[in-house]
């Protein structure tokens, strides 16, 4: 099998798994007094602090969650609540357009819910948010603002976004900005008090860590509403009973992620050129879509011109190849990609794409695979017409 | 062989995708998501088109161990099957959307695309024999057969679809599927219309046709009987709902004879007066042989689904189908299909069908 699908899941680094099944032996919960207690809490505080390091944040601003999803939601609703609390004037949210569903639906859902407004960054052709276009909203709205939520890099075309630029002009006007970081860690490097940020979103399974953990770095000084209520186990911001070896196995990964990001970056980068490379030769009239510069190094996405995505897959996935179309399903029904709308791609290109993204088992075995079976798919999907 | 197996979250589709399976096929699963808006097609265990069905299918084709995906068909569904059923009812006639969604979509829109993309046939949970000869036969279940409703497709059609339940009871179907594990195995049967939410007919016409009040005109007498709020809202044959305001003169019961959408007129008749014994069809399919009968054929008739088998002659002319009938029927509604069987020890085989344009009353 290829698995070109590194951006929905990735294996999980053995160091991680290991490290996982041994904690996973071991009896406590991290909030309980007793010596089986405070075992779970020293491996709690371990790998709290090890995701600090790894990230540049300080150990109390890392808020454990269940994942990338929760973080998200968190973030967006907890700040927003928090801040209008404070002052009832706060109530204009600040969202890129490309947004994943995890912040893009908790914001929708403020607005019909909470009474929020938003304001829609837009996007340039390759999926930039426009610096300019946050700076208008802060000047003209900046005390209206509960928050600005612009992500580190999109999992759909890997456009990295100028998050350290955003979040100054921000806090220049006393906003905080939360940046979805969920597809950046390790693959660019990723400080979270070196870019000004106010909270930053991580997941474990997208960086060889479980899925259902994640984290919220959170900035000491802000302000946020829980949505989850009881024992208030992380910072009185998040109850729930942690997930031990969960929280551990994360940490290692994380900590993985970060120091061996250069190396992993630059043999990611390089595999993917190749990919490119044979896609184009393989399919001349495919379109590489986002930004060729500023991207994360294992994503590859294209438009196939007269195929339907799904239909690609569909194909590709009878050779033994897994990749994405990158867009969401809606009751199982593939959508046109919100990112590709907002980067400017008619509905029929949006519909026509496909996702290809490497990562830390990636091999070039791989890309000869989906290179030799591309051509007769693409050809295929072509007969088959953009829609049924 | 490679082959599609159209799966709706039902008992049929799912069992038919695995003895696809067993049978040798390489078996692709696919649910047809069919609305615009899922939570507005019937919810619950019945119908089909809801996120639960889409989750129930998926489940069955993860129990087979088969490749699942959903398409999109909800636009081809809207255009060819909703608004014609629509339109068919605006113009009086009493359409049966199932048999278009098997014409136009199942193995048409659906068909081509799996073709396009390297399948050879397309597997579907209809009860319908079609073996070796290649003859499309009714069931061996005769409360389920579905043959009615296939006998629209054309030979080429028939020849890239795959029906391996048409030798089963569908309570031998129920059996097996909870053999196999399938947790749809008890699910209930879906009835009526899937896109009529609520099965309310009438208000899903009237929603969209909006009212359009008319007379109810006794054929015998040519009194104003009544009046009605829409035409569309009548079958030939119907007695009930008619609320006529006086009884008609000879004092017996009415019955719906015919809908006049011209002058938006339902006319009523006694029960003998629905009486027909000459039925004619358009758009008509052949598929017993490669050309059209030159002659009369000695064959039986349907004339709506789950209807009786009838007597008849058939022959096919100018582009049409005339069935005479040996027997008179009662309460045949334009817009039905008119299919002809052959009685057959090995089931009955479809030899052909049309949509009912117009029936002759006995007599003629
Ligand atoms: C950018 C981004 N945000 C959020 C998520 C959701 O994370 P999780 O799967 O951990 O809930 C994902 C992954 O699907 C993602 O790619």
């Amino acid at each position: 099998m290829a698995y070109l699908d590194h951006a929905a899941t990735t294996p999980m680094l053995p160091e991680a798994l290991d490290a996982y099944v041994q904690v996973a032996r071991e009896l406590g919960n991290a909030s309980s007094l007793h010596a089986p207690g405070r075992c779970a809490r020293r491996r709690v505080e371990e790998a709290r602090e090890r995701i600090a390091a790894a990230l540049g944040a300080r150990p109390s601003e890392v808020v454990f969650t269940g994942g990338g999803t929760e973080s998200d939601n968190l973030a967006v609703k907890g700040i927003f609540w928090a801040r209008r609390a404070a002052d009832p004037a706060r109530t204009l949210v600040v969202a890129s357009e490309v947004e994943h569903h995890a912040v893009h639906d908790a914001v929708g859902w403020l607005v019909e819910h909470e009474g929020a407004r938003v304001t829609w960054l837009p996007v340039d052709g390759s999926g930039r948010v426009q610096v300019d276009a946050v700076r208008a909203v802060c000047q003209a709205d900046g005390d209206q603002i509960a928050l600005v939520t612009a992500m580190w890099a999109n999992n759909e075309v890997g456009t990295v976004q100028p998050v350290s630029e955003l979040a100054e002009i921000a806090a220049s006007h006393r906003v905080p900005l939360h940046t979805d970081a969920i597809q950046a860690v390790g693959q660019v490097p990723v400080d979270f008090s070196a870019s000004g940020v106010a909270a930053l979103s991580v997941t474990g399974h997208k960086l060889g860590g479980p899925v259902g953990v994640g984290a919220l770095l959170m900035g000491r000084e802000v302000d946020c509403t829980p949505l989850l209520h009881g024992g208030g186990q992380e910072r009185d911001v998040r109850s729930g009973t942690l997930d031990v070896p969960g929280v551990v196995a994360f940490s290692v990964a994380v900590e993985m992620a970060a120091k061996g990001q250069p190396e992993h970056a630059a043999r990611l980068a390089a595999l993917r050129d190749e990919l490119v490379a044979r896609v184009r030769a393989a399919v001349p009239n495919a379109v590489y879509n986002g930004d060729p510069e500023h991207r994360l190094p294992g994503n590859a996405h294209f438009s196939f011109p007269g195929c339907e995505g799904d239909a690609l897959l569909l194909l590709l996935d009878a050779q033994g190849i897994a990749c994405s179309t990158g867009s969401a399903c809606s009751a199982g029904v593939a959508q046109p990609s919100h990112v590709l709308l907002a980067m400017g791609a008619s509905e029929p290109a949006a519909r026509s794409s496909l996702r290809f993204t490497l990562g830390h088992t990636s091999t070039r075995a791989e890309i000869e695979a989906l290179a030799a079976a591309l051509p007769a798919a693409v050809e295929r999907a072509r007969r088959a017409g953009p829609r049924a | 062989m490679k082959v599609l197996a159209a799966m709706s979250g039902g008992v049929d589709s799912a069992v038919a995708a695995a003895r696809a399976v067993d049978a040798g096929y390489e078996v692709t699963g696919v649910h047809l998501a069919l609305s615009r808006n899922p939570q507005t097609y019937r919810s619950g265990a019945r119908g089909c088109c809801t996120i639960e069905d889409a989750r129930d299918a998926r489940r069955a084709a993860d129990v087979i161990g088969i490749p699942f995906y959903v398409w999109d068909l909800a636009e081809r569904f809207h255009t060819e099957v909703v608004d014609d059923f629509v339109a068919e009812y605006a113009a009086g006639r009493t359409p049966n959307p199932c048999l278009r969604c098997n014409e136009k979509i199942k193995f048409a829109a659906v068909l081509d695309k799996a073709v396009a993309l390297g399948f050879d046939a397309v597997v579907t949970g209809h009860h319908a024999r079609l073996g070796a000869d290649r003859r499309l036969r009714r069931s061996v279940d005769p409360a389920k057969d579905q043959s009615y409703v296939l006998a629209v497709l054309s030979r080429r059609q028939l020849d890239r679809a795959i029906f391996p339940l048409g030798g089963s009871t569908k309570a031998h179907v129920r059996a097996e599927a909870a053999d196999r594990g399938l947790a749809v195995a008890d699910k209930p049967d879906s009835h009526d219309i899937c896109f009529v939410a609520d099965g309310d007919t009438p208000g899903f016409l009237a929603g969209r046709l909006g009212a359009e009040p008319g007379p109810i005109v006794d054929a015998d007498s040519g009194e104003v009987l009544g009046a009605h709020a829409g035409a569309y809202r009548f079958t030939v044959g119907q007695r009930r709902g008619l609320r006529l305001d006086r009884p008609a003169p000879d004092g017996r019961r009415r019955y719906v004879l015919s809908i006049t959408p011209v002058s938006n007129t339902v006319t009523v008749g006694p029960a003998e007066a629905l009486a027909v014994s000459t039925v004619s069809g358009e758009r008509p399919v052949w598929t017993d042989s490669a050309r059209p009968p030159a002659g009369p054929v000695e064959c039986e008739v349907q004339l709506r689904a789950h209807g009786d088998p009838v007597p008849a002659v058939v022959s096919l002319s100018g582009g049409g189908l005339t069935a005479r009938l040996r027997r008179p029927v009662r309460g045949v509604a334009p817009g039905q299909a008119v299919v002809a069987y052959r009685p057959d020890p090995g089931g009955d085989i479809v030899l052909g069908s049309a949509t009912i344009s117009a029936a002759k009353p006995a007599g003629w």
